[in-house]
Parts: structure tokens; sequence; C-alpha cells
């Protein structure tokens, strides 16, 4: 952006020149006619709902009549319910094992990809085709996929390599990694297209450079395409962390928070605190954990950004 | 500072801010329910002349024929009512649906709940008052006192109409049982024959011998019904007295025998999370030989399975110890707290007409047995009286002609069920209870190690937290 003369203001310097230009509204009445579609959808169905969950976490309520203001009590009872601990270890889980298995998976896809120029088209859409099924639907298909009888689908094909029947959801121990394969299948075509996306902006003089220098595939991932992917690959980063503590869909379809709690996520103990009594249920102590995890998270970001600050490229 | 850190600086806030929409549009979508404002229009509208009347139907899901067989009674109703204009609508009592519909003011006018919930809703307020409509009634004296208690509030006033009861049934596969060299008119009379007959099944077809609901509040509930059988109580006292008793030795026993029949026998399949719904289906398609729910599941399995009539069998549940008993449950009609006296007025007329007159006088009765039968649905389902037992002996001999259902494959249900003592559900916290019951069912099938007497005294504190909050 050029300097304009100093035509703004008298004696403006051209820091203050530019900060006074900033300070009026640019393009003006039409400009904010453009933003107030976004900002009224936003207002109604995002902060007023925010505003309003505030509210209720200090009330207790049944629907019918006026509600009465209880102070802190609510955010008191969900602190001391021995579930939020199961829920908060078993989301703290969740994403761990979304991180350590999930996110280097498009990240690779990508690469590998980006290497075959000419079918990169088909394999852009087939990779991204699990995003576009329904999640629902994605959800209810593995479910009978996961059918743990030795002629459920998944079964009978580990059968035909000999390997026994998994239980799949039936215990403990199978379940959460069987969450977090149905997620990173469904979830992992967007981040490729994303990350196929950057890669296509790396320059390609660094790559020849790194051939003249002899480096191999592994070498030239680890020195050229990393280096300069980590930009996104921080935002996706953060952006799955935020996302996998929300997890609810999984747990929710496919074992409604069981086997005995082991998939029980915070989302889904805010659910249940809502709804599952069947009688009205308890909208405070599920408004003050909602608040509870949407604080989490806004710190984590902002701790990460700032810790993130010399290695991101914004 | 220079243009360099400015720009910086604003894409910085930038970002952020997109991160922050981000959480927020997540946490949002949880936080989404609006609270009903006060003084809520109700859906329907009471005119002088017309009085339009949401009800409710069936299930969704349930056969074409069925909601036919519906549509006819809807006709019947409105000729004989000119002045009220019946709307109809599938319905399925989920706690979401309800709460969400009460709060969006779209609650049906006339809506059915079970017995479990009675209680809570009345207290919480979430019921109308119905005392003086259903006062008008010509038989309001002759309820069964049990049964209609489940409707009453502390005082007495009716808040909801029972309009069906059931106990609980042993339900099972008589293919199965032929296919395991049983005879499908002996079902098995005590606790060691279940097992016994489990793993019979379970070792000669492979399919699933005895299975247990374990999700939704429903392995609580059958959890309960085990132990009821077994001679325990999982509640004791009332109100401020009220004892959560879930480790005592009914319930012990009815572990051990789940835990025997998984581990040891390895005859209950392989798939252990089952509700209501996804148990009843599974039965239907032939992969379960035996499990327990409520005598007038048969009438779900057909309307919304197309379960084979002729491999269906229903036996009396075992009781085995002094103090055994039979949980016994059933369907409320209740109306929309929010009703105005002219709906209430509408509303207690169709729930005369729909599902009590068929109780009490021949000709509803033979009317409604005959719409069902002529389109295909199933008439004379088991159950237990809303009135005393004398009435629903003279009920069934009015529909004898109509009935469908291969009544002579349950009679070890029908047989016996008169002389099982009943014994209500637990009345305080009741979902809330068997939700935490739900873990130790699934514990104790999915993990060989659960330790049963950590399961259950944690049980017990969380139960005991509660009604002692109270």
């Amino acid at each position: 952006m050029t300097e304009r003369p100093a035509v703004l203001g008298a004696g403006a310097s051209p820091a203050r020149a530019g900060w006074r230009r900033a300070a009026s509204i640019r393009g003006g009445l039409p400009a904010l006619l453009f933003l107030a579609p976004m900002l009224i959808i936003f207002g109604v169905f995002s902060w007023l709902p925010i505003g309003q969950a505030f509210v209720m976490s200090v009330q207790e309520t049944n629907l019918v009549t006026e509600p009465t203001f209880v102070g802190l009590d609510n955010f008191a009872q969900v602190l001391g319910d021995p579930l939020f601990g199961t829920a908060v270890r078993n989301t703290a889980y969740f994403a761990l094992l979304a991180l350590v298995f999930g996110y280097p998976v498009p990240l690779i896809l990508a690469v590998l990809m980006s290497e075959l120029r000419r079918s990169r088209g088909l394999l852009s859409a087939l990779a991204y085709l699990p995003v576009v099924i329904p999640p629902v639907v994605a959800v209810l298909l593995w479910k009978v996929f996961y059918d743990p009888r030795p002629n459920g689908v998944f079964n009978e094909i580990l059968g035909w390599i000999g390997l026994g029947p998994v239980p799949w959801l039936q215990t403990a121990g199978t379940v959460m990694p069987s969450l977090v394969l149905e997620a990173t299948w469904a979830a992992a075509g967007g981040t490729v297209i994303i990350y196929l996306a950057a890669l296509h902006a790396v320059p390609a003089e660094l790559y020849d450079a790194a051939d003249v220098d002899g480096a191999s595939i592994w070498q030239k991932v680890r020195h050229v395409t990393i280096p300069q992917l980590r930009g996104v690959m921080l935002i996706t980063l953060i952006l799955q962390v935020i996302g996998t503590s929300q997890i609810f869909l999984e747990p929710f379809l496919f074992t409604g928070g069981g086997p005995a709690n082991a998939t029980m996520t915070v989302l889904l103990l805010i659910y249940k605190y809502a709804f599952q009594n069947s009688i009205g249920g308890d909208y405070g102590a599920a408004t003050a954990l909602s608040l509870m995890l949407a604080a989490f998270l806004a710190v984590l970001s902002a701790v990460y950004f700032r810790a993130t600050r010399s290695w991101s490229t914004t | 500072m220079s243009r360099t850190q400015r720009r910086r600086g604003s894409s910085a806030a930038a970002l952020v801010t997109i991160i922050m929409l981000a959480t927020a549009c997540g946490g949002a979508s949880v936080a989404s329910s609006t609270p009903a404002p006060e003084g809520e229009e109700p859906a329907e509208s009471a005119s002088a002349e017309q009085i339009t009347l949401t009800v409710v139907s069936l299930r969704p899901g349930s056969e074409p024929e069925a909601f036919a067989a519906f549509e006819e009674q809807v006709a019947q109703f409105e000729e004989a009512n000119p002045d009220i204009d019946v709307v109809s609508e599938e319905y399925e009592w989920t706690g979401p649906t309800f709460a969400a519909q009460l709060a969006g003011g779209t609650l049906p006018d006339v809506f059915t709940i079970p017995f479990t919930d009675g209680k809570s809703l009345i207290e919480q307020g979430q019921l109308a008052d119905i005392s003086d409509q259903v006062a008008a009634l010509p038989y309001a004296d002759q309820f069964n006192a049990n049964v209609l208690d489940a409707g009453q509030d502390a005082d007495g006033r009716i808040f909801a109409v029972p309009t069906a009861a059931y106990g609980i049934g042993l339900h099972y596969n008589r293919t199965l049982f032929e296919q395991a060299g049983l005879d499908p008119d002996q079902p098995p009379t005590t606790w060691d024959e279940v097992r016994e007959y489990a793993k019979a099944i379970a070792d000669a077809t492979g399919q699933a011998g005895y299975v247990q609901m374990s999700q939704s509040n429903t392995g609580g509930w059958q959890l309960t019904t085990l132990s009821y059988a077994h001679g325990g109580r999982v509640q004791e006292g009332a109100g401020a007295d009220a004892v959560s008793t879930i480790d005592n030795p009914g319930t012990r026993a009815a572990l051990g025998l789940l835990r025997e029949m998984r581990w040891t026998d390895n005859a209950m399949g392989s798939n252990f999370l089952y509700d209501w719904g996804t148990i009843n289906s599974d039965f239907s398609a032939g992969l379960i030989g035996m499990y327990t729910s409520g005598s007038d599941v048969y009438t779900a399995l057909s309307q919304e399975h197309e379960i084979d009539p002729d491999q269906y069998g229903l036996a009396s549940l075992p009781l085995e110890g002094a103090d055994a008993g039979l949980l016994g449950g059933g369907t409320l009609a209740a109306v929309n707290v929010l009703a105005d006296d002219a709906v209430k007025e509408a509303a207690v007329r169709w729930i005369d007409f729909y599902y009590m007159a068929k109780l009490l006088d021949q000709d509803a009765a033979t009317l409604d047995a005959q719409t069902l039968a002529e389109n295909d649905q199933p008439v004379g389902t088991p159950a237990l009286p809303v009135f005393d037992q004398a009435t629903y002996e003279t009920s069934l001999e009015w529909i004898a002609d109509y009935i469908n259902v291969p009544l002579d494959q349950m009679a070890s249900f029908t047989e016996n069920i008169f002389e099982q003592p009943l014994v209500p559900e637990p009345s305080a916290h009741t979902q809330e209870a068997y939700a935490i019951l739900d873990t130790i069912v699934q514990a104790v099938l999915t993990d060989e190690n659960a330790d049963i007497d950590a399961l259950l005294a944690d049980a017990d504190s969380q139960v005991q937290a509660l009604l002692d909050a109270d």
C-alpha cells in the first residue's frame, strides 16, 4: 500500500495519516449494508444463544415457570460430579489419539497425492468423499461395520487374513480407537484439500535445490515441505484440538457414552445434563459446563498462539 | 508502531477473532435451547365453535396399516364430536423431544408418558391438572388405586390417566428353542433353567441365548426388574426417608447370573449395548433367544419390526426368593400444561374415546378391535388391568373374535400373571437411578474383572446424593 502525501491532515506524519484513514469505515454505508446480514445472522444464531447460555448457567428452570437465580451453584455441581472427571479424561484421550493418529494422516495423504500429478484431481475427489457423506449416515454405517459378531463386516474382512473378531465398540479398550478411526476417516478429506492447496504454493525451486543437494524424499519432506507448511499446520493443529474437544456425534450415536462411561465426553455430558433424564433436565448444569468448555478452549487458543508466535508465518 | 507491526497485530487479532467465533459456533450449537417465555400461546385455538386438538398417534416407523387404523378411529371420534377437530402427529416418548417441544410450545395437547415419569413431571409442574374433567367420567372411581396413583400428586389431584398397565415378561424365540432341542411350549420357570436354556441355544445355534438391555436407562430398568425377581428392592422408604438400597442380595444374585451367562457360558452373544428399540429389532430378526421386557412389547414387535408370529413366545418371569416381585409399569395419557379449560375438556373426551372406552364398553371395545384387526394390527396383546381383573377379563371376552396375536404361545404368561405380586418402579429420581444402573450392567457385561462391590457402592452413593438433595 503506497503512502499518500499529507493531504488528509495538516502536518500528519505518514503513520498518523494511516491511523486516521483506518479509523473511518472504509467503503461507508454500502459496506455496512453488506455486513448487515452476516451480523444479524451471527447475532441471532450465535451471539444471542451464547448470551442466553450465560444467563441460564446461573439459573434453575423447568421451562414452564419463571427461572430462579442460583448463583454459582450449577458450576459447583458440575465440578463435584464424578462423571465430570471421567468426561474430561475421555475427551483428552480422544483428542490425544486423534492428534497422534489422525493429525499426520491428511498430511501424508496430501504429500503423496501431490506427487501423483496426473490423478490428483480424482484422488482429491475420492479423499473428500467421506466428508460429503452426512455425519449421522457415516456413523450409522460404521456402526453396522463395527458389528461385533464374527460375521460383521470388519470382522469378516479381518477373518480373511486370520485376525480374530474384534469387539470394536463392546469393550472399553477398543471403543475409543474405533471412534477415532471413524472420525479420522470422516474428517481427513477436508484437511487434505487444505494441505494440497498449501503444497501447491511451495516454490518448486526449493525442491530443485534440494535435489541438487542430493536429498532423499524423506529429507525433502522434512527440510522443505514441513517448514513451508508450518503456518497451515499450526492452524489445523489448533482447529483439530478445538474440534476434538467438542466431540459429540461419535460417542452419542455409536455407544451413548458406554460401555460403562468409557466414551462419555464433555459434550455428551452436557447433552446428558440437559436431556437424558426425560423430564425437562438440568439446563443450568448443561450451560455451566458449556461455558467452562468454551473458556478453556479460548484460553488454550490464546496460550497456543502466544507460544507458537515464533514459528508461525502470519 | 511500524506498518509491519500493525499489520501483524491486526492479522493476529483477526485470526484470534476467527478462532473465538469458531469456538463460539461450536459452543453455541450446544446451548441453543431457548426457555419458554411466559404466557406462551397454546398450540391450538379454542374458539366457541371448533376446537383443534393435537393428539399423538403412533411411534414413527410404524406400519402404514397401523396409521390407517388410527386415522379411522380419529374419523369415528370426529363424527361423534363435531366440535372437535383432531390433528394427529407421530410420537415417541423421549426426554429430548419432550423438553424441546415443551420449551418450543409445540407439545401436542394429549400425549403419553410411561408410569416412571408421571410423578416427576407432576412435581415439576409440567402436566395439566385434569382432576375435574376426569371426575366427570362415569368410571372415575373404578380405577385400580395403585394404577391411578401413578398419575396423581401427593394430594390426590389427577394429572394423567392410566391407559395401560403391564408386567415384565420373558420373551423367547420358539424357533431357536426348537433348534436347540428345547420344547417351545415349556419355557424356563427358574433362573437356573434360563441360564441352562441360554447356553443350549448359544451352543446349538450360535445366536445369543439371553440378552439384556443396557443403554438409555433401559439397563437400569431391567436390572431393577431382575433385582425384584430375586427378592431385592432398589429403594426403600419415601420422601425425606428415602434410602437407596441398590446393593442387596437380590441385585447381587442378578448380577452374578448375568456374569455367569456372559463370561462362563458365553451365552449372551457379542453385542452388549442394547436399548428398548434395538433389542426388539434384533429379537424380531431371530438373533436373540430370550430377553425380558414389558408384556405389551408384542404390539411394537409386530407394528415396527414385522415379527413372524410363529416364532414368538411369552413366558412369565421366574420369581425366586421370599420377597420376589414383578416390576409393573404402564402408560399414562397426559395433557399439555399450557392448555386452557376448553382444550382440557376436549382432551379428556379424546382420552376417554381412544384410550379408555375399549376397556369398559363392549361396543367401543369391539369397534376398536375390529378396526385394528381389519388393518392387520395386533389385537389382544397381554396386559394388566387398569380397573380390576374382572373388567379386564370381560373386555377380553368381548374382543375374543378379533384376537389375532398367538395367545396360546403366551399361555405361560397369561396363566401365571395374576398370581405374581406386582411391585411398582422406584418412585424417586427413577430415570436418574436407571441411568446410574446402566453403567453397572454395561460394566458387568463388557469387563470380566468388573468390581461389583465397588460398582454397587458407587451407585448407591450417587443415588443417595440425589435423594438427599430433595
